[in-house]
């Protein structure tokens, strides 16, 4: 059963992720989402996007657009990214050692590691002229 | 995202309200940054705090660093939520966390 289907067209800018929390709040709220699964789903869409306002257009500016979707048994929120940036993908990077010493620790490679944890699955590909940023999750 | 500050002699208290995120992380590492310097040792209280990102987690590992030749750094009042995110990336093991 389709719940939902949301798209949000935005400027890729650290400025705008109030307005994109917001958006994705209001369709988790609306189909009744448990708190500590919102604010996972908050935490891995506020990577994705962050990455895409830092490297997508830099030094320029461009748009994304998410889509978001509510659907089926169990409840599950699909959350897709799309920019014209350039060719980048974030699973690509290898996760960072979450066992070493803090004094060993690198500063930075967790917020991907976290998306991944977060969510039930996650996709990247890149295609015609776009990159595309998928990751879904049970929220029900 | 609100920052107050408390001082005891050479310890600071930071306690913060709101959310830790990419776009209230600059202002919470000033703030922490600025301490660094004049204290020996920090608490970060989060008793108000729901979300931390990882824009926010970088912040605690260089004040923890930066504490740590020091007397460290204490992180206090952590929600359960926020615990969460502590556990999945190993923060619980590396921050004197209550």
């Amino acid at each position: 059963m389709e719940i939902m289907m949301k798209e949000l067209e935005i400027s890729a800018a650290v400025d705008e992720l109030d307005t994109v929390i917001r958006f994705i709040d209001e369709q988790l709220e609306a189909a009744e989402c448990p708190m500590n699964i919102q604010m996972q789903i908050e935490l891995s869409v506020e990577e994705i996007f962050v990455n895409i306002a830092s490297y997508a257009y830099a030094p320029g500016t461009g748009n994304a657009t998410i889509k978001m979707r509510i659907y089926g048994e169990p409840l599950t929120a699909e959350i897709v990214f799309v920019d014209s940036g350039v060719q980048y993908d974030p699973l690509a990077k290898e996760d960072p050692d979450v066992n070493k010493p803090a004094a060993e620790r690198e500063i930075g490679g967790l917020g991907i590691f976290l998306t991944k944890k977060n969510m039930d699955e996650v996709a990247y590909e890149y295609s015609g002229g776009k990159n595309i940023f998928k990751m879904r999750k049970v929220i029900a | 995202m609100t920052i107050s500050k408390t001082e005891n002699g050479k310890e600071v208290t930071v306690s913060v309200e709101g959310r830790i995120d990419s776009k209230t992380a600059p202002e919470f590492e000033k703030e922490v940054k600025d301490c660094f310097e004049s204290f020996d040792s920090m608490v970060i209280d989060l008793a108000q705090v729901n979300y931390v990102s990882s824009a926010g987690l970088r912040i605690l590992l260089t004040a923890h660093k930066a504490m740590s030749a020091k007397e460290g750094l204490k992180v206090r009042n952590v929600c359960k939520e926020v615990m969460a995110i502590f556990n999945v990336t190993g923060f619980s093991g590396v921050l004197d966390i209550k």
